[in-house]
């Protein structure tokens, strides 16, 4: 027989059942939306993460005080505060490609202009720090080298800051008072927005790392050295090189006393990758779990079907049709089944995925891969959970399926 | 196209009894014959039917289609002979419900694997034959017993097979139907196909020019070989 023929034959049979047609192609939909709805929320997560984690800048080291962490554990003991503004410079003038140091300090304040008063963020920084989180200025100018010198009470604030304080008008040149402290604003920074994890960026004020540990903070100590490598292939070694410049500046002889620790942007990265991408499969496999219910529910029709429609079968069989033909027809009936429901789960997939990001807060991202394996998927589905009723269909007696009633 | 049947026996296991429904036919029918099979229900007449239509297996015996032994054959080779070679006519017409009577007369093409065109037009051309045309779009239940009967007559004619078999084909029929479907018959006898039918009623007996007797699984009489005779 024709497989047009099959094919012709498999859709009339569908229609003349349509509800109940359309009540197993559900199963297929849930099934297929569900994996499709439930990776591109998790690889929602994934993008979400990578951007914050990239946010922060390409080829970054990041230098902390105090010992590593193991599984969240400080590992020695007296974490003293060690990493000093001298440990910064020391980095910056004996470690080759390296294209900024930025050592900073923070702490929250409640900064005030007149009656207007907004807590906030201040960062000691140096000027290094805005050529590595990319920062411009809107107006005004950036903080200087001469300003960190001579520790002027100079201060950047960001666009949530200057329109806390001082609305429409423009700020530069205007004092503010952190701690009771006046300080000049010299600039505005230009808004970057919310972080990918939720976080206003604008919401800070930056003022001179010295000015900040000395004259605001009252520190002898830093908390982090943010370290731009100059290339990606540069960044193991200079991590090493790192390491082994501040435990000689600290006196360490091993790496298990580090009282400091150097992160890698790219590692982390890499793990925070492969934790989302676990979360994706797992999501992924739940779904897919909804999917081989609703094949069953394929097969469960199928042999309901093919017990109705035994005299068919008996008609068919005495007319010439071979366990071949009855073998497809049953075959392509339960995979255009499957077919179908397949291309509306991808519908109501992306639909349901959309309907995420624009409801709840977050992404969700839909990509090429679990729409085209889902819906091969649902295919190999209706082939596998169709092969069974459709062998019991061809494998009947004529003579016995004309006798039943 | 002949056919010889050597010592057929079909032995049904029910429970642990044996029942024989055939019970050893010795039997040959020649091209062009038109042989009607008579007998008391439950003789065995649809169980000889049903293998002379391969449609069924003997459980021993022999029976040689055009000189080819039918037990040799596989499910599917005996698929392609109902196909090309016989035309079956059942008592119950078992036409598929769903579609039109045109789409039922071309199904044995479907498997024939013809062409949708070429099937359209002969299955027209045969529903024109047993005078239904005007009734090619309608579906089964939308026919009268006699034309649903003529319809399935129609379907058994398309693939132009040289045997046409028919157990009871006018069982349900009026006497109006049945002699319209019986001159169909004899004019096919005339064109020169194998015709072999079963049927209670002597007067429907009397169109063939041979007539068999079965009982209990035998052929107990056998009239008019090859000439027509009138019926005992
Ligand atoms: N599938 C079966 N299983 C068991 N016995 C069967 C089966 N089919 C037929 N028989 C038996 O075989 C015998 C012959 O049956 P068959 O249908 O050939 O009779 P028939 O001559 O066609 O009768 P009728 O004139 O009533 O149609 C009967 O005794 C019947 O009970
Ligand atoms: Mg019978």
């Amino acid at each position: 027989m024709l497989f047009r023929e099959s094919v012709i034959i498999a859709i009339k049979a569908l229609f003349a059942n349509k509800m109940r047609s359309i009540l197993t192609m559900l199963g297929i939909i849930i099934g297929v939306g569900a994996v499709i709805a439930m990776v591109s929320v998790g690889m929602g997560v994934r993008k979400q993460v990578q951007d914050s984690i990239a946010s922060l800048g390409s080829n970054m080291l990041i230098v902390t005080a105090g010992a590593p962490r193991v599984n969240g554990v400080r590992q020695a003991a007296g974490s003293g505060e060690k990493l000093k503004l001298d440990d910064a410079d020391a980095i910056k003038k004996k470690i080759k490609n390296i294209d900024y140091v930025a050592p900073n300090v923070q702490k929250s304040y409640q900064v005030v202009n007149g009656n207007q008063n907004w807590n906030t963020t201040v960062y000691g920084i140096t000027s290094e720090y805005m050529m590595i989180r990319s920062l411009t200025v809107k107006s005004g100018s950036f903080i200087t080298t001469n300003d960190m010198n001579t520790r002027n009470r100079v201060a950047v604030i960001g666009a949530t800051v200057a329109s806390n304080l001082f609305g429409e008008s423009n700020p530069v040149g205007k004092n503010i008072r952190i701690n009771n402290d006046p300080y000049k604003v010299i600039g505005v920074l230009a808004s970057k927005g919310q972080s990918s994890m939720g976080q206003d960026q604008d919401d800070c004020v930056l003022i001179p790392i010295t000015t900040a540990m000395e004259r605001l903070m009252a520190l002898t100590s830093i908390r982090t050295i943010n370290i731009q490598v100059s290339s990606a292939d540069k960044i193991d070694m200079v991590q090493e090189q790192v390491e082994t410049l501040l435990r000689q500046r600290h006196r360490i002889k091993k790496p298990a006393d580090d009282d400091f620790e150097v992160r890698n942007l790219t590692s982390i990265m890499e793990t925070m990758t492969n934790t989302t991408t676990m979360i994706t499969l797992l999501l992924g496999s739940i779904a897919a779990i909804s999917l081989l219910v609703g094949g069953i529910g394929i097969m469960n029709i199928m042999m309901v079907s093919v017990t109705e429609r035994t005299r068919e079968i008996g008609i068919r069989k005495a007319l010439g049709a071979t366990f071949k033909d009855i073998m497809l027809q049953f075959l392509i009936e339960s995979i255009v089944v499957s077919v179908i429901g397949g291309v509306i789960g991808i519908g109501v997939g992306c639909g349901a995925a959309m309907a995420i990001s624009q409801v709840g807060s977050f992404t969700t991202v839909i990509t090429i891969e679990p729409i085209l394996l889902s819906f091969l998927f649902s295919v190999g589905i209706g082939l596998f959970f169709g092969i069974y009723p459709a062998r019991k269909a061809a494998k009947l007696d004529p003579i016995e399926a004309l006798r039943y009633e | 196209m002949t056919i010889e049947l050597k010592d057929i026996k079909k032995i049904y296991q029910v429970g642990t009894q044996q029942v024989a429904a055939l019970n050893g036919i010795d039997l040959n029918i020649k091209k062009g014959e038109f042989a009607a099979l008579m007998g008391p229900s439950g003789s065995g007449k649809s169980t000889l039917m049903n293998i002379l239509g391969c449609l069924d297996r003997p459980t021993e015996g022999s029976y040689k289609l055009d000189g080819a032994e039918v037990a040799h054959l596989g499910d599917d080779e005996l698929a392609k002979t109902r196909n090309k070679k016989i035309g079956f006519v059942f008592q119950n017409f078992n036409l598929l419900s769903r579609i039109s009577a045109l789409e039922n007369v071309a199904l044995p093409l479907v498997y024939a694997g013809v062409g949708y065109k070429e099937r359209h037009e002969r299955a027209h051309y045969f529903l024109r034959a047993v005078g239904l045309d005007d009734r090619a779009e309608h579906q089964p239940n939308e026919l009268s017993g006699g034309q649903r009967q003529r319809v399935a007559i129609a379907r058994a004619l398309v693939n132009d097979p040289s045997i046409i078999m028919a157990d009871e084909p006018t069982g349900n029929l009026d006497t109006k139907s049945t002699r319209e479907i019986m001159n169909i018959f004899m004019d096919l006898h005339e064109q020169g196909k194998t015709v072999i039918l079963v049927t209670h009623e002597p007067e429907i007996a009397e169109c063939a020019s041979r007539q068999l007797l079965v009982r209990d699984g035998k052929i107990t009489k056998d009239v008019g070989k090859g000439v027509k005779m009138d019926v005992v």
